[in-house]
């Protein structure tokens, strides 16, 4: 947690995003301090995902700096731009995998086009990330060919592919079997401790989110900014506001008790 | 951050059957990849255990976790002990994670020649059967739909109609302009030697309604249309969007393709008789232009070469074209494979299945032609 003698990682101050005329979000500050799991919350449709994009560079924001290891991300020139982007690994919602190449071409790829590797690093490289994540043995299938579970590991696996100091994860746990979700969770800690990396995930799925995360920022949707910071499990027990409560007890917001019973 | 050395660095004290492998600089995957051979230069004849010293060991990503499994897989192949007390936590747990590897099952034999025939064949069978299946389900569905019993939209129907008529219009006025301009020319070149170039209007207006003006509609519907077609179904069977019809208990034929085929084989006869009068019209223009033959005569010999059998002829050719696009078009977007290649794959299978098919059509039907003298 919040240790004064070394720099965040990621520092996100008076952000605004948005699409056109419509603002999503504002006025979002938070610190990602280094080797922390920070998870970013808020109900569907109150801009998490927008955020994260903002984050991994394919959403420019409107106002506010994003700054990756004491760097502005958005004030630097596009070349270094790409340069800062390959220290962050990204694992989409649906993995993303390009569904043309086998599981061990997709991880393979970043390092094929972006080092100088011979061949037979970049293909012990990768057969080492795909063993990390537990797919040794899935490398030569073809992304349709998998599973949910394993969709989100052979994503993972390709996130890892150049060594990030920041992984960014996009609802890692959504649409798997509890025992799957947990798996990865633990997976996830078990490589953020191997590798030293700081993990910024954006999920609503509370026991992933109480888990796993120690600090986190949560987005409201209707006052379209953030109304609470910590960690999931301290905002859980201690956070008196309406709607943090109700998302943190999975229960319905007061306001929401006439409607619709 | 620590800028990387530029190599990562390893020495090996052997003490009796001991071997102490110490550790240095910065391990970075990217720049160093990993070191080739280097199992067999740590593990010397006569070592029985591998320790580790990480005292100088700097900054590491996987590169160094790579270097650690590959020596662990070749000591437990020798059955020399790793004792991985040295190494730091972190490498540890990054190890443990990466279990040993088993061996790889060998890879299966390739298929021998003859069996790969024989199963391309059956493939193209089945093929075959699924086209005509396609076929027999449009005149089906294409009656009750004409009786107003099969699931199709009208708006669907006029929608795949527009696509497929109005908007071809201006690149059907343009090739079609061309091609009647091009036949008078080589008619203008040829016949003028024999003081026959008023001849020039037969052979634009014969070549164009029978011949060309269908060819060359059904030619660019294909590559226009049917791609389109392919690629739409293909690209809505990756997103999972014909499961969602198939669970509703929505007839794809129906819903999918039979407006499509429809829309097709009834454009493409107007698009051709469409083609047929901006073709004359561009004859007219160029032998207006290199042979001075006015209008009023290019008309009149025009008017009497054709038959309303010509007509017939191209109508039927363009109705038979129209109904073979769309439904390769659709058979081949069905076929198509859930991943993002297999739309662009799916696109140009049918424009080239489309144009080969349409030109082979056209062969038989101009064979048949001539048998039976029409």
């Amino acid at each position: 947690m919040a240790t004064l003698s070394t720099p965040p990682k990621l520092e996100v101050e008076g952000l605004a995003i948005g699409f056109g005329e419509t603002i999503i979000q504002h006025d979002v500050s938070f610190r990602v301090e280094a080797g922390s799991v920070f998870a970013i919350m808020g109900g569907s449709g109150s801009g998490k995902s927008t955020l994260l994009k903002a984050l991994i560079g394919l959403v420019r924001p409107m106002q506010g700096s994003i700054r990756i290891e004491q760097e502005d991300y958005w004030a630097a020139s596009e070349a270094r731009r790409a340069e800062i982007a390959q220290g962050l690994g990204v694992l989409f919602q649906s993995g993303a995998l390009w569904s043309s190449m086998t599981v061990a071409q997709n991880v393979a790829l970043p390092l094929r086009l972006l080092s100088q590797l011979d061949e037979a690093s970049i293909n012990g490289l990768s057969e080492l990330k795909l063993s990390l994540v537990g797919l040794a043995a899935a490398g030569d299938l073809m992304p349709a060919a998998l599973s949910g579970g394993m969709v989100k590991r052979a994503g993972l696996a390709r996130a890892l592919s150049l060594d990030p100091a920041i992984l960014m994860l996009d609802e890692p746990s959504s649409g798997l079997d509890p025992i799957t979700a947990k798996r990865l969770d633990d997976l996830i800690l078990e490589l953020r401790d191997g590798f030293g990396m700081t993990i910024v995930l954006v999920s609503h799925d509370l026991p992933s989110l109480f888990d796993i995360c120690d600090d986190g920022v949560f987005l409201d949707g209707d006052t379209k900014t953030a109304i609470a910071h910590g960690a999931p499990s301290r905002l859980r027990d201690e956070c008196d506001h309406p709607l943090v409560h109700a998302f943190m007890h999975r229960a319905r917001p007061d306001a929401d008790q006439g409607r619709a019973s | 951050m620590r800028k990387p050395a530029p190599t990562s660095n390893w020495t090996s004290d052997v003490q009796g059957a001991t071997s102490l492998v110490a550790l240095s600089g910065d391990w970075v995957a990217r720049t160093d990849g990993i070191e080739e051979g280097v199992a067999q230069r740590v593990l010397a004849p006569g070592i029985r255990r591998l320790k580790f010293d990480t005292a100088k060991l700097g900054h590491w990503d996987s590169g160094l976790i790579a270097f650690l499994i590959t020596l662990r897989e070749a000591a437990n192949k020798d059955g020399v002990t790793f004792d991985e007390d040295g190494l730091p936590g972190p490498a540890r747990r990054l190890i443990a994670l990466s279990p040993n590897r088993a061996a790889k099952p060998p890879a299966e034999p390739p298929i021998p020649v003859p069996d790969r025939v024989g199963l391309w064949a059956l493939q193209m069978g089945t093929e075959g059967v699924e086209a005509s299946a396609l076929l027999g389900n449009t005149f089906l569905r294409g009656g009750a739909a004409l009786g107003g019993r099969a699931v199709i939209r009208a708006r669907d129907l006029v929608e795949a109609m527009y696509d497929a008529g109005v908007s071809a219009l201006p690149i059907i006025t343009v090739v079609g302009l061309l091609v009647g301009g091009i036949l008078a020319f080589i008619g203008a070149s040829e016949l003028g030697k024999f003081g026959a170039g008023l001849y020039v209007a037969n052979l634009v207006s014969i070549g164009m309604v029978r011949e060309m003006a269908a060819l060359m509609t059904a030619i660019i519907m294909a590559g226009r249309t049917g791609g389109a077609y392919a690629a739409t179904i293909a690209a809505m069977q990756g997103a999972e969007e014909i499961d969602a019809l198939r669970a509703m208990g929505i007839p794809i034929f129906d819903y999918l393709i039979l407006p499509k085929v429809l829309a097709l084989s009834t454009m493409i006869p107007i698009l051709y008789l469409y083609g047929c009068a901006v073709g004359v019209l561009g004859g007219l223009c160029v032998a207006a232009a290199t042979l001075h033959v006015t209008a009023i005569s290019f008309f009149a010999r025009a008017q009497e070469s054709l038959s309303g059998t010509e007509f017939g002829l191209g109508l039927a050719k363009s109705l038979c074209f129209g109904a073979f696009i769309a439904i390769i078009a659709c058979r081949i977007g069905l076929r198509a494979r859930r991943n993002a290649a297999a739309v662009g794959t799916a696109a140009t299978t049918a424009v080239v299945f489309g144009i080969v098919g349409v030109i082979a059509l056209d062969a038989i039907f101009d064979l048949c032609a001539s048998v039976l003298g029409i």
